[in-house]
C-alpha cells in the first residue's frame, strides 16, 4: 500500500505507482516505487514486459558539421548526447492493455522500439515475457508485432501481397497465410473488394486497419501499438480500438499503446503512464490518476491529469 | 493458457523454426517478384536498355571482323549483366527497403538475418539468370555464336562458384546504405563501377595502366572471366582452370562469411546509435 497525498493505494490490486520527481504537487517517493516493484515480483509472476532502468542517449544532430570540421573525426571527440529515455522502470501483466502517454519527443515511440529489438538500451534491460531484448531478439520477436504511427507498406503492392509478405515473414504457408488474413480482414472491418488495390491508393484508415492485420497475422502474445490510432476517423478509431479489446478478451493479446488522445487512453487502457522527458513521470489506471491529481479541486479529466504530472502548459503542448 | 500464447507453440505463429525460416526465404523471394510485375514496364525497359547496350559492344565488335573479338565481348557483356545483377539485387536491397520505408518491419521479422539475405540472394540468382538469358536470346538475333568447341560444364561451374563470391560482395555491401542512407548506395555504386573498370569486362586488363592492375587482383570478376572465356573460346576443362576455380572458391568461402559479419557489425551499431529509424 502506498500513500499518496493523502490517498491510498492499493498496489497488489492495482499494480500503480506515481514518481514524484517531475510532479511537485504529488508526496510520491522513488522508495514507493521500489516498494511496489518487490511487492509484485514477489506476487506476479506472469510479466510480460519489464523495463527496469531503460537508459537511451542520442547524439545531437549538429546540423552544421562544419563548425565542428575534423574534429569530429578524432575518436576521442567527445559527442554531445541527450537522453531519449531515462531511468525508464515498466511492468505490464500478461494480457493488460497498457497506455503509455507523452507529448512529440517524450520518449514514447524510442520505448517501443526498444521493445521491438530495433534499438539497444545504453543502460538497463527489457524482458518480454522473461526473454531479453538483447540477449534473444528472435526469440522476442516471434512473441511481439507492432503497428506504428505511420506505418510502412511497400505503397505499390497490394493489401494481399503487404499482408501475404508479413505472414511469409512469420513464416506461414500459403495457405495458413490466405485463412488467415481472409479471417482478420474480415473481423477488422475492412471491405475484401479492396484487398487487391495498391495500398497507395487506401485511405488513412484503411492502412492503418491493414497495418494491425498484418500484426495480428503471427498472433502476437505482447503487440505493441505506436499511436495506431492517429490521424483516424472516430468510426476509424472506434473500429481499430474496439478490435484491440476483442484481442485482449479473445485472444489474451497483451497490448501496450502509445497515444496522445487522452480519451483513448481512459477509455481502453487498464492501466497508463504518462512519459515525459524520456521519465515516466506518473502510472496508474485513468481513475486512480484522475483522484490523485483531483487533490480537493474539483474534477479533473486525464487531460488535466497529463498537464499537472508533465508540468506543461497546453499552449505548450499545442 | 489464452490463444496468443498457445501460436507459440502451434500454428500460425509457432511454426518449426525450420520450417518458418523456409516460408520467410520464399517470402523475400515472392516479394521482389510482386514487385518486378508491379513495375513490368519499367524492368522491360532496363532489360531492353541492357540487351541494346550489349549488342552495341557486339557490334563494335562485329566491326573489326574478328569473330573472336565477337564472342569475346559478348561472353563479357552477359557475364557482367548476371554478376553485377547479383551484386546490386543484394547489396540494393536494403537501400529499397529505407526508401519504402519497411526496413523496421523486415527487421522485425522473427526470421534469421541469415534467411534475409539468402532468400534475397535466392531471387537475386533467379533475376539475374532470367535477365542474362533474355539479352543473350536479344544478342542471338544479331550475331551468330557459335559454342561448338566450348566447354560448358566447366563454364558453369565458374560461373557457379564466381555467383557466391558476388553475393558474398553484395551482403557486405548490403549494410551501408543502413550507416548512411544516401552515402550507402552511393558507395555500392562506385565499388560496382570499379570492379567493371579492372575486371576485364570488355578488354584484357593488361590495357589498364600499371597503376591500376593491381586491383584487378582483387576482384573476382577478374577470374571468373577469365576462366569462362578460356572454357567458351578455347574449350578449356576444369584442368586447365582449376587454378582461377581455386581463387574463386577462396573468395566464396570467405567473402559470404565475412559479408554476414560485416552486415551483423553494421546492423549492431545502427540499433546502438538509432540509424534503423525510418519514420515515425
Amino acid at each position: 500500500m502506498i500513500v499518496r497525498d493523502g490517498y491510498e493505494l492499493d498496489e497488489q490490486e492495482t499494480g500503480s505507482a506515481i514518481s514524484s520527481e517531475e510532479s511537485p504537487d504529488v508526496d510520491a517517493t522513488v522508495n514507493g516505487r521500489d516498494e511496489r516493484r518487490n511487492v509484485e515480483t514477489k506476487t506476479m509472476d506472469n510479466l510480460a514486459l519489464r523495463a527496469s532502468g531503460v537508459v537511451k542517449r542520442f547524439e545531437i544532430q549538429d546540423g552544421n558539421r562544419n563548425r565542428k570540421g575534423l574534429r569530429r573525426l578524432w575518436p576521442f571527440y567527445k559527442r554531445e548526447t541527450f537522453e531519449a529515455l531515462s531511468d525508464v522502470n515498466v511492468e505490464v501483466r500478461a494480457g493488460e492493455i497498457y497506455g503509455i502517454i507523452g507529448m512529440n519527443g517524450s520518449g514514447k515511440s524510442t520505448f517501443i522500439r526498444v521493445i521491438s529489438t530495433l534499438l539497444f538500451p545504453d543502460e538497463g534491460t527489457v524482458e518480454v515475457f522473461g526473454v531479453d531484448v538483447v540477449k534473444n531478439p528472435d526469440e522476442v520477436r516471434r512473441m511481439i508485432n507492432r503497428v506504428s504511427v505511420d506505418a510502412a507498406f511497400f505503397r505499390s503492392l497490394s493489401a494481399k501481397e503487404n499482408l501475404r509478405y508479413s505472414a511469409r515473414l512469420h513464416g506461414l504457408s500459403p495457405r495458413d497465410a490466405r485463412k488467415r488474413y481472409k479471417e482478420i480482414l474480415t473481423r477488422i472491418g475492412f471491405d475484401h473488394n479492396r484487398v487487391s488495390d495498391q495500398v497507395k491508393s487506401l485511405s488513412r484508415g484503411m492502412k492503418q486497419k491493414v497495418a494491425v492485420s498484418r500484426a495480428l497475422m503471427s498472433t502476437p502474445r505482447l503487440l505493441l501499438l505506436d499511436e495506431p490510432t492517429t490521424g483516424l476517423d472516430p468510426r476509424s478509431k472506434r473500429d481499430v480500438q474496439q478490435f484491440l479489446h476483442k484481442m485482449r478478451d479473445e485472444e489474451g493479446t497483451t497490448i501496450v499503446i502509445t497515444t496522445h488522445d487522452m480519451e483513448e487512453a481512459e477509455r481502453i487502457c487498464d492501466r497508463i503512464a504518462i512519459i515525459h522527458d524520456g521519465r515516466i513521470v506518473a502510472e496508474g489506471t485513468a481513475a486512480e490518476l484522475i483522484e490523485i491529481a483531483r487533490n480537493g479541486r474539483g474534477e479533473p479529466t486525464l487531460e488535466k491529469v497529463f498537464f499537472k504530472f508533465t508540468g506543461e502548459e497546453w499552449d505548450e503542448y499545442e | 493458457m489464452n490463444k496468443a500464447d498457445t501460436a507459440v507453440k502451434g500454428k500460425p505463429g509457432g511454426t518449426v523454426a525450420g520450417v518458418r525460416e523456409f516460408w520467410g526465404g520464399v517470402g523475400f523471394v515472392e516479394r521482389n517478384f510482386a514487385l518486378v510485375k508491379r513495375y513490368a514496364g519499367w524492368e522491360a525497359v532496363f532489360v531492353a536498355y541492357g540487351a541494346v547496350n550489349s549488342i552495341i559492344i557486339g557490334l563494335i565488335g562485329k566491326a573489326t571482323g574478328d569473330a573472336r573479338l565477337v564472342l569475346y565481348l559478348i561472353i563479357g557483356s552477359i557475364l557482367w549483366v548476371f554478376l553485377s545483377s547479383l551484386f546490386h539485387e543484394v547489396s540494393e536491397s536494403v537501400a529499397w527497403e529505407h526508401w519504402e520505408g519497411t526496413l523496421e518491419l523486415t527487421f522485425m521479422a522473427p526470421i534469421k538475418r541469415l534467411t534475409m539475405l539468402l532468400g534475397t540472394s535466392a531471387y537475386a540468382v533467379i533475376y539475374g539468370l532470367a535477365r542474362s538469358l533474355i539479352i543473350l536470346l536479344a544478342m542471338l538475333v544479331f550475331f551468330n555464336i557459335n559454342l561448338a568447341g566450348a566447354n560448358l560444364p566447366a563454364a558453369s561451374a565458374v560461373l557457379l562458384v564466381s555467383s557466391i563470391s558476388f553475393l558474398g560482395l553484395g551482403i557486405a555491401a548490403a549494410v551501408l546504405p543502413i550507416l548512411s542512407r544516401e552515402r550507402g548506395p552511393q558507395a555500392t555504386h562506385i565499388f560496382q563501377a570499379l570492379i567493371l573498370l579492372v575486371s576485364g569486362v570488355y578488354y584484357p586488363i593488361d590495357v589498364l595502366p600499371v597503376w591500376l592492375r593491381p586491383i584487378s587482383v582483387v576482384s573476382p570478376a577478374t577470374y571468373a572471366l577469365r576462366s569462362i572465356r578460356a572454357c567458351l573460346l578455347d574449350g578449356a576443362g576444369f584442368r586447365e582452370v582449376k587454378g582461377d576455380i581455386l581463387i574463386l572458391a577462396v573468395f566464396s568461402v570467405v567473402s559470404v562469411p565475412v559479408g554476414f559479419l560485416i552486415f551483423w557489425a553494421g546492423e549492431s551499431w545502427a540499433k546502438r546509435k538509432g540509424k534503423i529509424k525510418i519514420e515515425g
